[in-house]
């Protein structure tokens, strides 16, 4: 789950870390409370949005006294942002975080985030922050340095010293950026960080530094245990995505219209692969797990059926756990109680499968039998007419 | 001789007194492995169906001889499980549990440098010698004893392959599910090395998906070591960018750990691409003529 920026910022504000003075309000009457914590009348009010690219789409402002403060206030909370990654939905604007204005000297990039591949956390650092550092990795690829911390110690002075050199830190600023970074190093452990970054890390008009924009994304794994971060698991879900989760099922809508249910991620990949291969395209990721109930695999059925772009549904089951009679009844289940509006194909394979079988035959429902994955697939792609021979 | 696990394989299971970890344990007594017992912590003494219960993995590995474990803790204790595990000097752990944070993984992978302990997974279907032993939650009846390796990131795709060559006569030698997490123990190369120099084995097939680089360096090997005909099949190319698929691991950031770049690094080492995951088989069939 991602952090919005007061609540990241929350985070290292607590860890000790220097970030500027601010609080987060949401709504225009609250602006009192927010201007309390500036020191002052000036100040930037920042969209709360998980989207890159707000200050370009008019989601900070900045206002230089309460009567300015109230008007961005009112402006903003509430209204939908439209940005590059947003596209034309846009996302609403529900919290306004009200910072102090920090002078700005210099920006740098940095952030903690894993290397699977070494299985090992990273410094991501570059000299040129402010921007997107996919633009820096894109353009100049030698202005981001990629430093290991050791598992056991940490950070250490040896690679600090190596990361204020290629920085450009001066010696007082090496000293700060040795503190800011074990401090970041400890809050991405102690939270289950997945990604910490602060961009732009800024060296401020005292020359000293300061973490003017953070992004923290929480390993969904550990959400169970970091739910004192403010984090809300379903913030960015779909409400069928959080529907399918209260029943152990993992669902992900896209763009396609034949509908899938599966069992296993890999399997349910490899399901949506194979339509596309002949031509058609999935209109959701569904995998049920290893165990679902009957009633589980009947609200599956639901939910596929609840999006209004599915023209047929495939349903590939390879019993291992899961006996392919269970699966069965679920089917008939829900399509006895939901009916059935459109063509379905279904491949059982594994345990119990002759027993699945006879009683998808013996339901009398139209139901399409496949024999194995490739029959599905292409029996699936013909229904909604765009298979390829 | 297969690979990991065989007849000389003595099992445990840590949170044997669970509904699946008691489930899986008699379907793997069933398919003939040799499961000598489990730990549940405040339940030694007992016994559960057969199985003699001990309160820690030392215990059990004194009395019993353990020498591997499958491991059903609840994800919040399961990092403590391998650890005890491997502290306990069990050779082979198998940690089937899924969704285990991924700083407990680093701190486990961390703890287990230098050891003599191998692990397989978290959030794995486990391991099978085929018609000897089964650590894990793969269906038994589809394996068949025979020629050909198997390596899998997922659970179902590798039912779907151990099937496919069942059927068409090839069998298997070990098939080994090495789990979906981006943090894991045994990985693609490790197991293709243990099949290249395993002589039973006499064709590969390697499975993986979107996300991390451990296809690509299981296909730097294969270039450089492997002589066996190897076929590969990615999953998740029809997967948009930046959506997790289930698997903690299978997602696309950025350009690196797409499908296209594993089934080209395959390719470029010499591996068949089955482009489907219904021509596994078959791809592994003509491999092999």
């Amino acid at each position: 789950m991602k952090l919005h920026e007061y609540q990241g910022k929350a985070l290292l504000r607590k860890a000790g870390l220097p970030v500027p003075r601010g609080e987060v309000i949401f709504s225009a009457s609250e602006t009192k409370k927010g201007l309390a914590a500036l020191g002052g009348e000036a100040g930037v009010a920042k969209a709360q949005a998980f989207t890159g690219g707000r200050g370009k789409a008019g989601g900070v402002k900045l206002f230089s006294n309460a009567a300015e403060a109230e008007a961005v206030a009112s402006k903003l909370i509430g209204m939908t942002l439209v940005t590059k990654q947003t596209g034309s939905e846009g996302v609403k604007i529900t919290a306004l975080l009200f910072e102090e204005q920090s002078k700005i000297a210099r920006e740098l990039y940095f952030a903690v985030t894993l290397d699977r591949a070494r299985a090992n956390v990273v410094f991501i650092i570059s000299p040129e922050g402010g921007m997107d550092i996919e633009e820096i990795a894109e353009h100049t690829p030698e202005k981001i340095l990629k430093l290991y911390p050791d598992w056991n110690n940490g950070p250490d002075d040896a690679l600090l010293k190596q990361a204020a050199e290629f920085l450009g830190l001066n010696a007082d600023q090496s000293v700060q950026f040795a503190d800011v970074a074990r401090k970041l190093y400890k809050v991405y452990i102690d939270n289950d960080c997945s990604l910490l970054e602060i961009n732009p890390l800024a060296v401020n008009g005292a020359g000293n530094l300061i973490l003017l924009d953070c992004k923290v994304t929480i390993d969904e794994n550990a959400e169970y245990r970091q739910l004192e971060t403010g984090g809300d698991p379903d913030a960015e879900k779909d409400p069928a995505e959080i529907e399918a989760a209260k029943h152990g099922l993992s669902y992900i809508k896209l763009d396609g219209n034949i509908g899938c249910m599966v069992n296993g991620a890999g399997l349910a990949m490899a399901t949506m692969d194979i339509i596309a291969h002949y031509g058609a395209q999935p209109a959701n990721f569904l995998d049920v797990g290893g165990s679902a109930s009957e009633e589980a695999v009947t609200k599956a059925f639901e939910i596929i059926t609840s999006d209004k772009h599915v023209k047929a549904i495939l349903v590939n089951i390879f019993g291992g756990i899961m006996p392919c009679d269970r699966i069965a009844r679920g089917i008939i289940n829900a399509v006895n109680t939901t009916g059935l509006q459109v063509p379905l194909v279904v491949r059982l394979e594994g345990t119990n499968v002759n027993e699945g079988k006879l009683l998808i035959r013996e339901s009398g429902l139209n139901i399409i039998s496949a024999d194995d994955l490739e029959d599905g697939a292409r029996k699936a792609a013909q229904m909604v007419g765009t298979a390829k021979a | 001789m297969a690979i990991l696990i065989g007849a000389e394989t003595r099992l445990i299971t840590q949170g044997i007194t669970g509904k699946a970890g008691l489930f899986h344990s008699q379907k793997c007594r069933e398919y003939g492995t040799n499961v000598v017992g489990g730990v549940t912590p405040k339940k030694g003494g007992t016994t559960v169906d057969g199985f003699a219960v001990f309160n820690t993995v030392a215990e059990a590995r004194r009395e019993t001889g353990a020498n591997a474990t499958m491991i059903f803790v609840p994800a919040p204790y399961a990092a403590d499980a391998i650890l005890e595990a491997a502290n306990a000097g069990i050779e082979l752990i198998v940690a089937i549990t899924e969704g285990i944070p991924v700083i407990d993984m680093l701190r486990v992978h961390n703890a287990l440098k230098g050891s003599k302990s191998i692990l397989i997974g978290p959030n794995c279907p486990g391991v099978t010698t085929a018609g000897v032993c089964k650590i894990g939650i793969a269906p038994g009846p589809i394996h068949q004893k025979g020629r050909i390796g198997i390596v899998s990131r997922s659970g179902t795709l590798t039912y779907e392959a151990v099937h496919q060559t069942s059927l068409l006569g090839l069998g298997q030698t070990t098939a080994v599910g090495i789990g979906g997490d981006p943090i894991h123990g045994l990985s693609h190369l490790d197991v293709v090395r243990m099949f290249n120099d395993d002589p039973e084995t006499e064709g590969i097939v390697l499975i993986g998906e979107i996300g991390g680089s451990d296809e690509e360096m299981a296909a730097a090997f294969i270039k450089e070591h492997v002589k066996k005909p190897v076929v590969g099949f990615i999953a998740g190319a029809s997967a948009p960018k930046g959506k997790r698929m289930g698997h903690a691991g299978a997602i696309v950031d950025g350009t690196a750990g797409t499908a296209q770049s594993k089934k080209d690094a395959l390719r470029a080492a010499g591996v068949t691409i089955a482009e489907t995951a219904a021509e596994i088989g078959q791809k592994m069939f003509e491999a092999m003529k």
